[in-house]
């Protein structure tokens, strides 16, 4: 029994972990399938994390929290979207400088929380479901955003491949100038993918700094927002691949905590740096198979539209 | 009433000059609101943060302390960025060419010849080269996206830096303090004027005129950017892909470790588990500042080493955050890619009833 609870301990933290990553990288994925590759998840994500923290301070309410990061997220994705679809500015460097400011605003605005204690969101058990033995307090017991995660994905699977909407989306990712000729506002199904990637960020942002640590930590996100976008690319634009991948890079940097606890011989900065090695690796297998690595890529990924009267 | 954008027929010169001071001056506007909102007079704190620090010799040498690596690093982004490589972890490269260039004050202290500070050079590039042919390789031999592998290597490479300052390498008289042995006088730079300036204003100075000579003037300048802009016409005239890749990494990369060396050697003299105020990304918001220009660069990253001493002043005088200087350079590299839109583009305002009549009459 005492092995059992010991491994519903350690799948528990491995969804606490891969939650913000499952997060980000589903609201990329919309994003990337509708031809825009953001690359200021990290940045969102911060923001999201520090406006959350500061929003639940302020009013005491976790839930309001998670709507100011939400918002927070929009704001800087609104920003993006008007340098790189209406100015028709570099997508890379767009995305970069998203970061950037992300990461100075965050540090900014943090500064006042450093040292707080934080709110954390509680767990809402689901009436008799949670009561049942292990699945119970591992799948039914979980905060909302856990839910939300498993939501979002199911949604997202749904909208992109069952419904007129995603094929628009996809047709914008795929062929730009067909989905224009055909009617389509190019500029605004993006405007919408990419507010829809800003939300998202900012809810990974907000599960780290309301559930994963509540506190304010400079800089928590630790590059989490980059291996969301490697996850995007791991998952070969599928949500639910965006599911497996998460968990797996969830279980990874949750396993070097377990490896230092059990005393493995290895210098704890190396198990710390595994998540990154992990995401290069994965990186590698993934591009080795060219077909794989193809075939579901958005044709128009990274090109800005420049629509012709 | 909306905005719309014209391509200019051809990229316009004027706006090619005035675009960054554009966006010089959009950062100052959004900056004083910033100021304001946080209670402080907008003049005071631009005074102390942009002014203030340029009144005396001490902190102008300061100033070249903090440009010289946002230079040297920018101006191997900028070959790079021109040959449509995206490295983005010239911060991990930094800290990589600072540890390989460490290894002799740390590990043989007691070779302290003539021989020893050129070494250190050669080994610190050579660090940054070998951490930046990493995603070289991968991009070249599978494809791998390199501006993900190129970031998670920054990550690798402070936790290895991490792990010897702490482990192998911390000073044994250091009362357990995660430093290295403080570096002997052989293994320092030479220092210019009467602070802690040295040489690194040198060789970024050396190394924009020499990356300014290359693209210029020499085939393989204009190969990179014929690459860069137009790789199907660049693969008609026998130019190699894959040739510009490896180049671009191992220049950025070389150079990124010198200034890291350069940092380690002339300004901190031992290695410490933080070394670089992220000169690395700072770096990129040269290179576009500066664009992509070797000469642009040179006094764009005068600017941004300003923004880092100004940061520290604002915090000494007026008691305001240096964590401001993090969002001005955000902002600034966000107006810098905003303007420069105008070269390509120009705005047309077009009122929203004009813009129907007009369509009907289509």
């Amino acid at each position: 029994m005492s092995d059992l609870s010991m491994i519903e301990a350690v799948l528990l933290t491995i969804i606490t972990a891969s939650t913000p990553l499952l997060l980000a990288a589903i609201g990329e994925l919309v994003v990337e399938r509708s031809g825009v590759l953001n690359l200021g998840v990290e940045g969102m994500m911060i923001v999201g994390a520090v406006m959350g923290f500061a929003a639940t301070q302020a009013t005491g309410s976790p839930y309001i929290g998670i709507l100011a990061a939400m918002i927070s997220g929009v704001a800087m994705s609104v920003l993006f979207g008007f340098l790189t679809l209406n100015l028709m500015t570099n997508q890379v460097a767009t995305g970069l400088a998203l970061t950037i400011l992300g990461l100075g605003l965050s540090g900014m605005i943090g500064e006042a929380f450093i040292g707080q204690p934080g709110i954390s969101l509680k767990p809402i058990a689901i009436p008799g479901l949670s009561a049942i033995p292990f699945i119970g307090p591992l799948l039914f017991n979980q905060d909302i955003l856990v839910y939300a995660s498993y939501g979002l994905v199911i949604a997202v699977y749904f909208v992109l491949f069952k419904s007129r909407t995603g094929l628009i989306i996809r047709a914008v990712g795929d062929n730009h100038g067909s989905a224009h000729s055909l009617g389509y506002s190019v500029i605004k199904v993006r405007y919408l993918a990419v507010m829809f990637g800003g939300a998202c960020s900012g809810l990974a942002g907000a599960y780290l700094s309301l559930i994963y640590t509540p506190q304010w930590v400079e800089g928590m996100t630790a590059g989490r927002g980059w291996i969301a976008l490697a996850l995007v690319v791991f998952a070969s634009w599928r949500p639910a691949r965006v599911l497996v991948g998460a968990y797996l890079f969830g279980a990874v940097s949750i396993l070097q905590f377990h490896a230092q606890a059990a005393g493995i011989g290895l210098p704890t900065q190396f198990m710390s740096a595994l998540p990154y090695l992990a995401t290069i690796i994965v990186l590698i297998m993934i591009s080795r198979n060219k077909t794989l690595a193809k075939v579901n890529t958005p044709a128009c990924l990274g090109k800005p539209f420049v629509p012709d009267r | 009433m909306r905005i719309e954008l014209e391509k200019r027929a051809e990229h316009s010169q004027l706006m090619t000059v005035i675009s960054p001071l554009i966006a010089i001056g959009l950062t100052l506007v959004c900056g004083s609101i910033l100021f304001v909102s946080m209670g402080y007079n907008p003049v005071e704190a631009l005074y102390a943060y942009f002014i203030e620090p340029l009144t005396t010799s001490w902190s102008i040498e300061e100033l070249l302390v903090k440009a010289g690596p946002l230079v040297l690093i920018a101006v191997g982004l900028s070959v790079c960025f021109l040959s449509n490589s995206w490295n983005i972890g010239a911060e991990g490269q930094f800290t990589m060419g600072a540890l390989a260039g460490s290894i002799i004050p740390v590990l043989f202290y007691d070779f302290t010849s003539p021989l020893a500070l050129p070494l250190m050079v050669l080994m610190g590039i050579l660090g940054g080269m070998a951490w930046a042919s990493i995603p070289a390789f991968l991009k070249v031999r599978f494809g791998t996206n390199e501006i993900l592998t190129s970031l998670m290597l920054v990550y690798i490479a402070q936790y290895i830096l991490d792990f010897l300052v702490r482990g192998p390498w911390r000073d044994p008289e250091g009362f357990n303090f995660p430093e290295s042995r403080i570096f002997d006088a052989a293994h320092v730079l030479p220092k210019i004027g009467e602070g802690r300036l040295h040489i690194g204003m040198i060789f970024a100075v050396v190394a924009v005129l020499v990356v300014w000579w290359m693209l210029s003037r020499t085939l393989k300048g204009f190969e990179i950017k014929v690459m860069g802009e137009t790789p199907r016409a660049g693969r008609f005239a026998g130019f190699s892909g894959n040739g510009v890749v490896w180049f671009g990494f191992l220049v950025s990369g070389g150079l990124a470790g010198l200034a890291g060396m350069a940092e380690v050697s002339g300004s901190i003299e031992q290695l410490t588990p933080v070394i670089s105020p992220g000169y690395g990304f700072t770096a990129i918001i040269v290179a576009f500042l500066g664009r992509l220009n070797p000469i642009g660069i040179l006094f764009a990253g005068l600017l941004l080493g300003l923004s880092y001493i100004g940061g520290e002043s604002a915090q000494v005088s007026l008691g305001l955050t240096d964590k401001v200087t993090r969002v001005f350079q955000g902002m600034l590299l966000f107006f810098v890619l905003a303007c420069d839109t105008l070269i390509l583009y120009k705005f047309k305002f077009v009122s929203n009833a004009k813009g129907v009549k007009e369509a009907a009459n289509v």
